[in-house]
C-alpha cells in the first residue's frame, strides 16, 4: 500500500498541472483537452471504448502467447545446437536492425484487416526480446553446475532440461515482462495501418475528426491496459524469477 | 560400488605453450585418501579436473589410468568448494540429482539413509537457501555419496567453511568416504595433515611426497604429530613459493 501512495500522489499532481495549463492558457479543446474533459468523454463513450479495448486486449494476449511460445522454442533450439547458432543468430540480429513497423502494411496485405495481422505485429515486436533474454540465460549457466553434471554422465538433453532451463527462468521472466509492455504497442501499430476495430483504430478515427478528447481517452485506456498487463505478467512470473 | 581402483596420472600440462606443471606422476592409492597440497596457481585443481574429465583450459600430454584397466571418468564423483546446489530444487532433489540427470529411478530408502548419515533428515524438503553453509556442504557430500562411485575427487570442499564446521565436515567426510579412492586438493596444511593417508606437496618444481603422521585418519586437530606435520607442510609451501 505504501508503495502505491507516492505513485498516486505524483499522478494526481501531474493531472492537476495538466488541468491548470489547460484552464490558464485557454487552449482550444481540439489542441489539448484537460483531464476533466477527457474523463467526461471517457465516461460518455465507455461502451464504445470497452468494445475496442476488448479487441485490442485479445490481439495482445494471443500475440503474447504466440510470441512466448515461438521465442522459447527458438531460444531452446539456439542453445542446444551450435549449427543453429551459427546459421540463425546473425539473421536474428539483422532482423532487429530492420524497422518492424515498416512491415505493418505488408502484414495487413498478407493477413487481412482482421485480428491476425495485429497478432503478427505484436509477435514480431516481442519475439526478439523473449528469445534474446531466454537464450542469454541458457548460455550463462554457472560453469560449476555443468561440471557437476558432466561428472554425473548426464546427456546434453538432460542438462538442458534439468539445469540450463531452470537456471535461465529468471531471464525468461524478464523477457516476458518486457514483452507484456511491448505487445500492446505492436497491436496498436497493426491497427493504425488498417483495422475497423481496436483502440489504435479508435485513436486514429478520433484524431481524424479532431475529437482529441476521445483520442486521449482511448490512449489512456491503452496505457492502463499495458500497465495492468505488465503487473499481471509480473505476478505470473514471480516464482519463475525466483522472487518470494 | 565396485572395488576402488588406484589411479595414476602421469604427464605434463601447459597453457598456450607455457608450462603449467612439469612432467609428474601422481598415484592415488586404492581406497585411500591422497591429499594434494599446494598454493594457488600451481595447477593442483587442473590435476583433479583432468582426472574428472573436465575442461581445464590447459593442454595435457600424458596418461590417466586406473589399476584395473577400466576407464576412469565414468567412475568418479566430484565435489567442489562451491556446494553447487541447485537453488530451485529441494535438498532431497539435489541429493538425487545424478539419478535424475541420467533418467534413472531414485532409490528412496538409499536417499533417506544418506540424509540421515549427513544429519539432514529433517531438512529434506527445504531449499538450499534455507540452510547454513555447513548444512549445504553436507548436502553436497550426500549428493557425492549418492553417486556411489569408487573414486571421489574433492576440490577444496571445506575451504569456505568456518573453522569449527570445517573440522566437523572433515571428520564426517573421512567416515563416509572410507573405502573409496579419494583425491583431496587443498591449500590448507592442517587439512592435509589431518586427512591424508599420503600427502603430496605440489610446487612449481613438482611433487614432493611427505610422510603423514602415523595416527589413523581423521587425526585429532590437536594431535602432536599432526601439528608437527602441519608445520612441516607449511614450511615446504613457503620455501617452494620462493
Amino acid at each position: 500500500m505504501t508503495r502505491w501512495l507516492p505513485a498516486l500522489a505524483a499522478t494526481l499532481f501531474a493531472l492537476a498541472v495538466w488541468q491548470a495549463v489547460v484552464s490558464l492558457t485557454d487552449l482550444p479543446r481540439f489542441i489539448l483537452p484537460g483531464p476533466v474533459l477527457v474523463a467526461e468523454t471517457w465516461w460518455q463513450n465507455r461502451w464504445l471504448i470497452a468494445e475496442h479495448t476488448v479487441v485490442t486486449a485479445l490481439e495482445v494476449l494471443i500475440g503474447l502467447a504466440c510470441g512466448a511460445v515461438l521465442g522459447v522454442a527458438t531460444a531452446l533450439q539456439l542453445a542446444s545446437s551450435r549449427i543453429a547458432r551459427v546459421l540463425v543468430q546473425p539473421m536474428l540480429v539483422f532482423t532487429q536492425a530492420l524497422p518492424v513497423f515498416a512491415l505493418a502494411p505488408i502484414l495487413t496485405l498478407w493477413l487481412g484487416y482482421g485480428l491476425w495481422s495485429k497478432v503478427a505485429m505484436a509477435v514480431l515486436i516481442i519475439y526478439f526480446p523473449i528469445t534474446a533474454a531466454f537464450f542469454d540465460g541458457l548460455m550463462r549457466t554457472p560453469v560449476g553446475y555443468l561440471d557437476l553434471a558432466r561428472t554425473m554422465q548426464a546427456s546434453p538433453r538432460a542438462v538442458l532440461w534439468h539445469i540450463r532451463v531452470p537456471a535461465a527462468l529468471p531471464q525468461l521472466a524478464s523477457g516476458l515482462r518486457l514483452a507484456a509492455v511491448y505487445a500492446p504497442i505492436g497491436a496498436v501499430i497493426g491497427e493504425w495501418v488498417g483495422a475497423s476495430k481496436g483502440l489504435g483504430y479508435l485513436m486514429l478515427l478520433a484524431n481524424g475528426r479532431a475529437k482529441t478528447d476521445l483520442m486521449f481517452a482511448a490512449m489512456l485506456t491503452l496505457g492502463v491496459l499495458s500497465v495492468l498487463l505488465h503487473l499481471a505478467m509480473r505476478r505470473a512470473t514471480r516464482r519463475m524469477a525466483g522472487e518470494r | 560400488m565396485t572395488p576402488a581402483p588406484a589411479i595414476t596420472l602421469s604427464g605434463s600440462a601447459s597453457i598456450d605453450g607455457a608450462p603449467l606443471f612439469a612432467p609428474l606422476t601422481l598415484r592415488l592409492a586404492a581406497a585411500q585418501w591422497t591429499c594434494l597440497l599446494g598454493g594457488s596457481g600451481v595447477g593442483k585443481s587442473t590435476v583433479l579436473r583432468l582426472i574428472a574429465g573436465l575442461e581445464t583450459g590447459a593442454e595435457f600430454s600424458g596418461t590417466i589410468t586406473a589399476s584395473d584397466g577400466s576407464p576412469v571418468v565414468a567412475r568418479v564423483a566430484y565435489m567442489a568448494q562451491d556446494d553447487l546446489l541447485l537453488p530451485w530444487a529441494s535438498v532431497a532433489q539435489n541429493v538425487a540429482l545424478g539419478a535424475r540427470l541420467r533418467g534413472e529411478q531414485v532409490d528412496p530408502a538409499r536417499l533417506e539413509d544418506l540424509l540421515r548419515r549427513v544429519r539432514l533428515s529433517d531438512h529434506a524438503a527445504k531449499r538450499p537457501a534455507e540452510l547454513s553453509g555447513g548444512q549445504r556442504q553436507r548436502v553436497a557430500l550426500a549428493r557425492t555419496l549418492m553417486e556411489d562411485k569408487p573414486v571421489v575427487l574433492l576440490d577444496e570442499p571445506f575451504s569456505a567453511l568456518d573453522a569449527r564446521t570445517r573440522a566437523d565436515m572433515q571428520e564426517l567426510a573421512a567416515e563416509l568416504l572410507a573405502g573409496r579412492t579419494v583425491l583431496l586438493v587443498t591449500h590448507d596444511p592442517a587439512e592435509a595433515a589431518r586427512l591424508g593417508h599420503s600427502i603430496r606437496v605440489m610446487t612449481a618444481v613438482g611433487l614432493t611426497a611427505v610422510a603423514p603422521p602415523t595416527e589413523q585418519m581423521p587425526r585429532a586437530v590437536d594431535d602432536a604429530a599432526t601439528l608437527e606435520c602441519q608445520a612441516a607442510l607449511l614450511r615446504m609451501l613457503r620455501e617452494g613459493g620462493q
